[in-house]
């Protein structure tokens, strides 16, 4: 096995290629390595990349952790990093590594999809800027290519007033997420849904987000249809963490909720 | 290839050949068998150390990666005849039944009150919610370190 430890992201894109694992807190990677499922030939080690550590303003470095977002992030971003694994995962894990791996149930992704993020992904040539839809490819797919590496998280320059993070799982803490939410919301009324671990990809809720959008001051019967149409655009399977109907029925009444705490 | 760490204060070299995890090489190449081997998939926190001044789990570090690092293991905190007030205040409390997640136990809370020297009950908790105890002693763990935060000595 040959491992390399480049200071630099140039020097980082020079051992990239076909069969390279990039290695960032090892948090998803060393437990393939454990369970026999990934042994690889050559790794590159992204810890001591500095650049990927850098946060300026709105463009948060692939290689900040999980820590640092909970303590320095923007509201429900924060929230979701609260909720990241336990914290020596969050000491390790980072949000470049949490888009690298794109499990559908990514903590992180939510508010990404909510606030339309996107994915800078450099290579050796070029610089590309991938809205968060275009990135997200299926379950553990991306656009990435093995020649190119996740730089940064870019955040639109405003966020919306009002955010909220949601979870749910058979425990608060070092649990895989059943159903994950953001929900946003302007004080013109404009209002994101997004929901991870209900669909190969983290998903907005277009149709919920355009029924409550309209309404200023929504009523119960606004809530209820809002949580209905949630449930009803997400696509869950049932899998060994959960059933396809609680998934559903849960998608729904957190998006609820978190709309509520945002009118709160 | 031959790697290069400090490990409790003493520099170490390894020979790694593999993605194996810094916690196989503490334990198998370094002698070091107070970080335990459970879940390695980070849930059950037994094999917590301390890497370059963060709290992780060394069954998800690759050993290679560590190379130049700092680690801090359960054997570099405290000696039998002089424990670490951590230690001291699990013992006292009764903190430890079978004893295979208190290594882990230990190296968490040490990394808290380093951070934090007065954490309350939820802050112990919270700070705690990676390690697993399978008997399902948390009851005396978090008063042992309550005790340890309130000051309340021997």
């Amino acid at each position: 096995m040959q491992v390399y430890h480049p200071t630099s992201v140039d020097e980082a894109l020079a051992r990239l290629g076909e069969g390279v694992v990039p290695l960032s807190g090892g948090t998803d990677v060393m437990v393939e390595v454990n369970s026999g499922h990934l042994d690889p030939d050559r790794v590159v080690g992204l810890r001591r990349v500095g650049e990927l550590k850098e946060w300026d303003g709105m463009r948060i470095g692939a290689g900040v952790t999980w820590r640092r977002i909970e303590r320095e992030g923007p509201k429900a971003l924060a929230e979701a990093a609260r909720t990241v694994g336990s914290p020596q995962i969050r000491n390790a894990g980072t949000i470049g590594g949490n888009l690298g791996t794109a499990s559908p149930a990514g903590d992180g992704h939510p508010f990404l999809a909510a606030v339309d993020a996107t994915i800078e992904l450099v290579s050796s040539d070029a610089v590309r800027t991938l809205p968060w839809k275009d990135f997200f490819l299926g379950v553990k797919k991306t656009a990435r290519r093995d020649d190119e590496l996740i730089a940064a998280v870019r955040l639109p320059e405003t966020l919306p007033s009002r955010q909220a993070f949601g979870k749910i799982g058979v425990r608060n803490a070092m649990v895989i997420a059943m159903v994950n939410c953001v929900v946003t919301r302007e004080d013109d009324g404009v209002t994101t849904v997004a929901l991870g671990s209900v669909a190969p990809t983290p998903m907005r809720a277009t149709r919920a987000e355009t029924m409550i959008s309209s309404v200023r001051a929504p009523s119960e019967t606004d809530l209820a249809e809002f949580q209905r149409l949630v449930a009803e655009e997400v696509r869950p399977i049932t899998d060994h963490r959960s059933t396809e109907d609680y998934r559903r029925h849960g998608a729904g009444v957190l998006a609820r909720r978190l709309l509520e705490r945002c009118l709160g | 290839m031959i790697i290069g760490l400090i490990v409790n204060g003493e520099r170490v070299t390894a020979n790694v050949s593999h993605a194996g995890s810094l916690l196989d090489l503490l334990r198998d190449d370094l002698g070091l068998p107070g970080s335990k081997n459970a879940c390695e998939q980070g849930e059950c926190g037994s094999c917590s150390v301390i890497l370059d001044g963060d709290l992780v789990c060394s069954c998800l570090v690759m050993a290679v990666d560590a190379e130049g690092s700092t680690v801090v293991t359960v054997e570099g905190i405290g000696e039998a005849d002089s424990l670490h007030p951590v230690q001291e205040a699990m013992h006292r409390a009764g903190a430890v039944q079978c004893g295979f997640c208190t290594p882990g136990f230990v190296v968490a809370a040490v990394d808290l009150f380093a951070g934090n020297p007065a954490p309350s009950a939820n802050e112990i908790k919270e700070a705690l919610a990676g390690n697993i105890c399978r008997c399902t002693g948390y009851g005396a763990i978090v008063r042992a370190l309550e005790n340890l935060s309130h000051g309340v000595g021997p």
